[in-house]
């Protein structure tokens, strides 16, 4: 448990440099820009609102550095984010809220596919050495790692979109439609992330089998591997029982990181369909610069991937008993 | 994903062509050595590295293969490909194939420089905490972990947001600044395991100074890893810096790949046809850190041999050899 | 002896021993290497009768535990089989694939090996790991499996209820004994152990030696024990076999290699273990290093290190011939008949 622990400890430490983060960087930047665009819109937001702008980008304000900062920990707390720029005079909150979902089953689900997939293709590669499997996926895989995904995306547009007619390559879901949750609706959304789906699929998987392959491989070489053989298991038991699941243990740690990079892309993909979700609104806010709409953007992403690296910490302490041990 | 490289060149780093044990700083020039001969005889690392030394030739000498100024708005826009113009024209009339043979130069320049920087940075960074311990390392290593944790192309849209127009040098310190983490982890990994090592105490029993025991010592033993980190880095800035620069950032009027693709996107170059803008630039990012992917793989490869592609080996090919060895042998 | 524990006694236990049931024959294994081939273990070939105990010596390198895993055909690449025969109870393992060894395997023939913490699963329980090892040879009921488990774990001097323990929270004796009791399951004709106390301090050395022959007296398997401490196995094997550079350089009964080794190595290797009681003497070893199997020199391959070479030891190899009722791999073996005391 001393290891859930360090990791939970970790957790709220990193929250907390983020946040920090997010107030001192408006604060730090050479002559800040948030002061020109608040002057204009001066008169017609609600002077909550308004206070919470001036407090999360340090426009106006006369108090101390820490007080501020104590304010701002205060609207953060209570959800008050302040109010877009680009689509006023919605607030961030609710601007967010109409996006979150999409992006959440992008990525989550993509994360998931290429997790699972790109494991399953490391593990028999590495069980099988030599065969296809090991020889061309992997390296065919790993490659694509380094293609920009937002230019498959374009590609993808571009053959499956525009010359084949085959998915639709335009915004989450049909215009037209009102959001609800019905089962047509849900269809339509799904069919509008199947091309932005794969393009961070195909560039995000090469991590996952490389990583799988390469401590399957270093785990075949162990003794209870060995073991196993000479007990006289059968075959997929040890490379399941024994091997997979000792190989993998490392890789989870290596789930954190890969979070960040899927996010990553998925911001400039969702930007190239025009798919209406948080890195959509991300850049939408940067072009018209919205800064309460960046500035909580960023930490909503940022606290996102922290918890998906708890969550997979939480799987390690369950899957690896040497955690669990007292030290 | 680029990074996932590094983890493995840091388990085996002591194994490596390029890892020595204690010794001199003659080691590094050796282990160079060692490894420019094992990349000549791995088929991906020749691969790769053929490309890059094309790419690297385009950069240095661009005017040889494209005539056209790249910027020059002179010509017919929007035209599809001929003999004239290779990849057609922009909507704006400049050769697009001219625009993509100057394009590596900036492309190519942010790339390694941003690579050098961040490998510098990593490298100062991981080995300062691994080796000076307590609350250096303690401080030290947090600052990389979240900087590590953080999805890094928001934190890099966030930054150039509040910034004012940086142009190229802007760029590259951002992206030095987003992605040594990676690479300084494992180094710090690494300073770890290797500072206990006996010829390490040795060093210090002997009076040498912390810094010579750095430079001489330590370093060359990790030179593997931080040519590893070195091309992981490379991927991910060619990657972040062409997504920054589709958005616009950089400098959009100069010559560069991602700002091709920043143009074509504006033009709406795949609704209205213009396919080859888009593509063009786009491949040749993938080629790019397709390129530095290779030589890391087979970098994997050569330093854990392990993992390299095994013959299957079957008893019956053994026996010539067995013949060979058994020679006078009775029986 | 109680009814269920009957049923687990091998049927061939029943039988008269009749037959060595291990008749090992010109064992070939070569490592696959870039720098080359090199022949681990050359032309190895001996008889193991039932229930007798073997002691395989040498230092490290010179290919014992090679040996061991190409008897059990537990080889990886870049290691391979390249010729020889291994009979099993009159089956050639050599020629079986992976399926058919599993019937054999464990039920008849099982292993231990030198560190547990390495050789035990560390994400399952010691339980579950013998729970796999009995439901792979059909024993699907869990009363039985349940009972079995405690039995062997009890025959080790364990208690019971550390079936239910990760191997790391065992301290490295409970490791390793639970990993000889683990290989008893089916109480084979054979366990083969790779220096499963080298692992231990000394004391725990002792201790697990006299469990293992107390084991192997009451139980009856044959077992192959290879370890680099000669002084150590010479106290409970039967027959004591030295190699070097991948050859066998002596082999016969316990008694007549300890006391008065034939082979100039065998001699050497004894030499560099002091006894405890008895008179002072120097503290030699064998100067120089091993060969290179990948060039192994012509002639006798311990001809560069040997205390009495002349010139015929390097002219041609050498075979392996009876001296009195040992087999020696020396043209000089007179030379060396020191007898001593301990």
């Amino acid at each position: 448990m001393r290891y859930l622990l360090r990791r939970a400890v970790f957790f709220v430490l990193t929250l907390w440099a983020c946040i920090t983060l997010n107030f001192l960087l408006p604060r730090l930047m050479p002559g800040n820009p948030a002061i020109a665009l608040l002057a204009k819109f001066h008169g017609r937001l609600n002077p909550a609102a308004l206070k919470a702008i001036e407090i999360a980008l340090g426009v106006n304000v006369h108090q101390s550095l820490v007080s501020q900062y104590g304010a701002y920990l205060h609207n953060l707390a209570t959800g008050n984010l302040g109010v877009s720029i680009t689509f006023f005079p919605d607030s961030v909150s609710s601007v967010i809220r109409g996006a979150i979902l999409y992006t959440l089953g992008l990525v989550g689900v993509t994360t998931i596919i290429a997790f699972i997939v790109g494991t399953l293709i490391g593990i028999i590669g590495a069980w099988r050495r030599g065969g296809w499997l090991d020889s061309l996926l992997p390296p065919i895989f790993v490659i694509f790692t380094a293609i920009p995904p937002f230019w498959v995306g374009m590609l993808l547009i571009l053959v499956f979109g525009i010359q084949l007619h085959w998915f639709p390559y335009d915004f989450a879901y049909d215009p037209t439609l009102t959001p609800s949750l019905t089962l047509p609706f849900i269809g339509n959304v799904i069919e509008h992330s199947i091309l932005p789906a794969i393009a961070l699929l195909v560039t995000s998987i090469g991590g996952w089998i490389l990583t799988m392959r390469n401590t399957m491989i270093t785990t075949l070489a162990d003794d209870y591997v060995k073991m196993a053989r000479a007990k006289g298991l059968p075959s997929r038991r040890i490379m399941l029982d024994y091997a997979a699941r000792n190989a993998i243990l490392p890789n989870l740690s290596g789930f954190a990181m890969s979070i960040g990079f899927v996010v990553s892309g998925a911001v400039l993909v969702e930007y190239v369909f025009n798919y209406n979700g948080l890195g959509y609104l991300l850049v939408q806010a940067l072009d018209s610069e919205d800064y309460p709409l960046m500035q909580a953007l960023f930490l909503l992403i940022t606290v996102a991937v922290l918890i998906a690296i708890l969550l997979a910490d939480i799987v390690t302490v369950v899957l690896d008993p040497r955690t669990r041990a007292a030290r | 994903m680029a990074m996932i490289f590094e983890a493995a060149a840091a388990q085996t780093a002591g194994q490596l062509p390029g890892a020595t044990e204690p010794g001199s700083g003659g080691n590094a020039g050796q282990a160079i050595g060692r490894m420019w001969k094992a990349i000549r005889s791995n088929g991906k690392a020749l691969t790769g590295s053929v490309l890059l030394a094309l790419f690297v030739l385009l950069a240095l000498f661009p005017w040889a293969i494209a005539k056209d100024n790249p910027s020059a708005e002179i010509y017919k826009p929007t035209l599809g490909p001929s003999t004239a113009h290779l990849f057609g024209t922009t909507s704006y009339g400049q050769d697009i194939f001219a625009q993509a043979v100057w394009g590596t130069r900036e492309t190519l320049i942010i790339a390694v420089v941003s690579g050098v920087l961040s490998t510098i940075l990593s490298v100062i960074m991981g080995l300062a905490a691994g080796y000076l311990g307590g609350a250096w390392d303690s401080v030290l290593n947090f600052i990389t972990d979240v900087l590590l944790v953080v999805p890094t192309f928001p934190l890099l849209i966030i930054i150039v947001a509040y910034l004012p127009k940086v142009g190229v040098p802007g760029l590259i310190a951002v992206l030095v600044i987003t992605g040594y983490s990676y690479g300084a982890r494992q180094l710090r990994a690494q300073t770890l395991s290797v500072r206990s090592r006996d010829y390490l105490e040795a060093a210090r029993v002997r009076g040498e100074r912390r810094f010579y025991v750095i430079m001489v010592e330590i370093i060359p033993s990790m030179t593997s890893l931080i040519v590893a980190t070195f091309l992981g880095t490379a991927v991910y800035n060619v990657l972040a810096a062409a997504g920054l620069q589709f958005l616009g950032f950089g400098d959009p009027s100069s010559v560069s790949w991602g700002t091709m693709l920043y143009w074509a996107e504006n033009n709406e170059a795949l609704q209205t046809g213009q396919y080859l803008w888009a593509i063009v630039p786009g491949a040749l990012i993938a080629l790019l850190g397709a390129a530095f992917v290779l030589i890391n793989y087979a970098f994997d490869e050569i330093s854990n041999p392990a993992l390299a592609r095994v013959p299957i080996t079957r008893t019956r090919q053994l026996n010539p050899i067995l013949r060979r060895l058994g020679a006078n042998r009775s029986g | 002896m109680r009814t269920d524990q009957a049923e687990w006694l091998d049927a061939s236990w029943a039988e008269q021993s009749g037959g060595p049931i291990l008749e090992v024959r010109d064992l070939s294994v070569c490592y696959h290497t870039k720098r080359g081939d090199v022949l681990a273990v050359d032309d190895v070939s001996f008889d193991l009768a039932r229930g007798e105990f073997l002691g395989i010596v040498g230092e490290s390198g010179c290919g014992k535990s090679t040996l061991l895993f190409g008897i059990a055909q537990l080889l990886s690449p870049p290691a391979a089989i390249t010729g020889g025969s291994v009979r099993f109870e009159g089956t050639n393992l050599v020629d079986l694939n992976d399926h058919q060894l599993a019937s054999i395997r464990w039920k008849k023939l099982s292993l231990v090996m030198q560190s547990a913490m390495n050789a035990l699963n560390p994400v399952k329980t010691i339980s579950a790991q013998f729970t796999d090892a009995m439901r792979a040879h059909g024993v699907t009921s869990r009363q039985e499996i349940a009972d079995r488990s405690a039995e062997v774990l009890r025959m080790v001097g364990i208690d019971p209820q550390h079936l239910r323990s990760y191997p790391h929270q065992l301290s490295g004796g409970m490791r390793q004994r639970s990993m000889i009791a683990m290989a008893l399951l089916f109480t084979p004709d054979l366990v083969i152990m790779d220096e499963p106390t080298s692992a231990l301090d000394v004391v725990a050395q002792r201790s697990l030696m006299i469990q293992i022959k107390e084991l192997q007296q009451r139980l009856g398997f044959a077992v192959i024990f290879v370890t680099h401490d000669m002084s150590l196995v010479s106290h409970f094997s039967d027959r004591l076999m030295v190699m070097y550079a991948g050859q066998v350089a002596e082999l016969g009964a316990t008694r007549l290699v300890f006391d008065s080794p034939r082979h100039p190595y065998s001699s050497g290797l004894l030499d560099a273990f002091p006894s405890i009681r008895g008179p002072k003497v120097d503290l030699t070893g064998i100067p120089g290093s091993p060969p290179d199997l990948a060039r192994p020199p012509s002639g006798c391959r311990f001809a560069p290190r040997c205390p009495v070479v002349v010139d015929a030891c390097q002219e041609q190899p050498v075979e392996l011939r009876h001296v009195g009722d040992v087999l020696v791999r020396c043209i000089r073996p007179e030379g060396n008949g020191v007898v001593r005391g301990d």
